[in-house]
């Protein structure tokens, strides 16, 4: 029971944004949270984060309750994955991952020798090595996106959040950083990532919450819970869920696209 | 600059910049009106260790030790801390062309020296009012934008324009109500920059909130690098970033106040120093600061250089500078590498 999510509710101002979530992310599982955009999934994930703390309800992560704690204890329980991006300034691949060591030196010093060995295998463990002194910026998206859960690697947490890992990414880039999350999540990590893709969810995940209007709409195993039903009422379109390989996988098809091939 | 086209091993760089720094300070004992040998340069610094005899004037010694030596270290301390500020601002601001101007440091000084000079104040009271006013301005800047509701960045940046533009209105007007015969010449005067002024004293002056506000920078400079991607993934790193933010503009509004107090406004400096320290070291801050401070000594020594010794009269440095940072400027904003 890695993250407990109880009664979970925030508000903007007036506007409920969360209204009363309950959730819990098991250990070596990758949870899929689901939904439209501007459901809530970021509004979660920041208070999870500890970065909003004005919320209703508790959030627990490895049996602690994270409210009131500061910014180093919740670095040392949680790493944070943000979706890939151009940074302000240009630094080599080596010195983005280093800066995930920031909560093992002091303030006024320079990370040493061991946080330089943990950046070499968080970034042999990614199969990236060949990119460390490559720069940031010059590199594809998904080796971008490698590159941050390396850094959140080094911070050696328990529980990682990921950003829409796949967002912006092409085909065999998506399968490339899916692959490595699911695999992170097998070796005990406790992973929750937020998408918006329904067959991804089928193929990768162990578990999804479904979000709409800041409500939790479903919660369970994929082939369990992500019917056509579901799937209309988060993305308002009509799909039928086609089951491949004896229901190792399933996949999801527009209705619209089935119809005009007729 | 990319990370791959650089081949100079960051060591090598510092080194160079070191012995640069040297040599241009050993270059800058023998410029000037008045004709000092190396031989006699020598002896005179050795007399102050081993018992000389005497073969040079009372005068070349003077020169040497109450106008050459003071001006040539603060050229290097002033250049070293605005290049060091620059640096910073550019960090936390997440911004390659933010300059400690942005919080009205300098706009601030300028109108304490302007109100000093306004009622004849001495050079002393000069560069107290210019560094009171820098801090001042800063202060107010930061606790106005605490109020400010939605991005801090933004709202820190937009306070510190507002603030500025306001104390450089009040400059405005003290020049208006200045005697045209010599406050308005010296307050002129002061804000083009120069380092004609420097003393014995004013090089102590300058040099203790200098160092105030350079060491912490100095052993800082890795954490930069985690701030420049904005505030909430330092949060996830374990960073204060409000905190981190906040000792960083003390120390190089410190610096900055400390500088401009002593020198008038000299601009460029701060925003040319650390893109060029970047291309030669990389954006690490680990390498950045220390690269960055080095080479605004060296820059400042040889635009001094230039400044005291080109033409007969002295060229205010800040004019130099600009003439040196706009089309440096203009290259940067349209060379079609991705700069940053």
């Amino acid at each position: 029971m890695s993250i407990v999510i109880s009664n979970l509710c925030f508000s903007y101002g007036e506007r409920l944004v969360l209204d009363n979530i309950n959730v819990t992310a098991e250990k070596g599982k990758l949870l899929s949270v689901v939904g439209p955009n501007g459901v809530g999934k970021s509004t979660m994930f920041y208070c999870i984060l500890g970065i909003l703390n004005n919320y209703k309800g508790m959030i627990e992560i490895e049996g602690r309750d994270i409210r009131g704690l500061d910014i180093r204890e919740m670095a040392k329980l949680i790493a944070y994955v943000p979706q890939n991006h151009y940074p302000s300034f240009n630094f080599s691949v080596f010195d983005m991952v280093l800066m995930g060591t920031s909560i093992q030196v002091s303030s006024v010093s320079i990370p040493g020798k061991a946080q330089m060995n943990l950046v070499y295998s968080a970034l042999e463990r990614l199969g990236i090595s060949h990119l460390k002194n490559r720069s940031y910026t010059r590199i594809s998206g998904g080796e971008r996106q490698l590159v941050l859960i390396a850094r959140a690697l080094v911070q050696q947490t328990k529980v990682l959040i990921l950003d829409e890992p796949t967002a912006n990414l092409d085909f065999g880039n998506q399968v490339r950083v899916l692959t490595q999350i699911k695999s992170l999540a097998k070796e005990g990590y406790t992973i929750i990532q937020s998408t918006h893709n329904p067959d991804q969810t089928f193929m990768f995940s162990d578990h999804i919450l479904a979000m709409l209007n800041g409500k939790v709409l479903a919660d369970g195993v994929p082939s369990d819970v992500l019917t056509e039903e579901l799937i209309n009422r988060l993305y308002v379109v009509d799909v039928n869920v086609q089951s491949l390989f004896r229901d190792r996988v399933r996949v999801c098809v527009p209705k619209s696209v089935i119809n005009d091939k007729r | 600059m990319d990370e791959e086209k650089r081949k100079i091993p960051y060591p090598a760089i510092v080194m160079g910049l070191g012995i640069i720094l040297i040599l241009t300070i050993i270059v800058s004992f023998f410029l000037g009106r008045f004709p000092i040998s190396p031989g006699e340069l020598f002896q005179i610094l050795f007399s102050q260790i081993f018992p000389i005899e005497q073969t040079w004037t009372v005068q070349m010694e003077k020169i040497l030790f109450n106008v050459r030596l003071p001006r040539i270290l603060l050229a290097c301390l002033i250049g070293c801390s605005l290049a060091a500020a620059g640096a910073a601002y550019q960090g936390i601001f997440q911004n390659p062309m933010a300059a400690p101007d942005i919080l009205g440091a300098t706009s601030g000084a300028a109108f304490g020296a302007a109100l000093a000079i306004l009622n004849d104040g001495n050079n002393l009271a000069i560069t107290l009012s210019a560094f009171a006013f820098s801090l001042l301005t800063v202060t107010v800047v930061y606790l106005i934008s605490k109020k400010a509701k939605g991005k801090k960045v933004l709202g820190l940046v937009l306070c510190g324009i507002m603030v500025s533009s306001l104390f450089t209105a009040g400059t405005s007007y003290l020049k208006l109500v200045a005697d045209p015969n010599d406050q308005l010449q010296a307050i002129t005067y002061w804000l083009m920059g120069s380092l004609s002024g420097a003393t014995q004293k004013t090089v102590l002056m300058a040099f203790i909130p200098m160092a105030i506000g350079l060491i912490p920078l100095f052993l800082l400079r890795w954490r930069i690098n985690v701030l420049t991607l904005g505030d909430e993934e330092a949060r996830t790193m374990g960073i204060n970033p409000a905190r981190l933010r906040f000792i960083i503009i003390m120390c190089a509004s410190l610096v900055t106040a400390a500088s401009v107090s002593v020198s008038g406004m000299i601009g460029w400096v701060r925003l040319v120093i650390p893109h060029l320290a970047r291309m030669l070291v990389g954006n690490n801050y680990k390498h950045l600061m220390p690269a960055t401070m080095l080479f605004g000594a060296v820059f400042m020594l040889l635009v001094d250089n230039i400044s005291r010794n080109l033409l007969q009269t002295e060229i205010p440095i800040g004019i130099l500078t600009a003439f040196i940072g706009a089309p440096f400027f203009v290259y940067l904003i349209t060379r079609k590498e991705e700069a940053f």
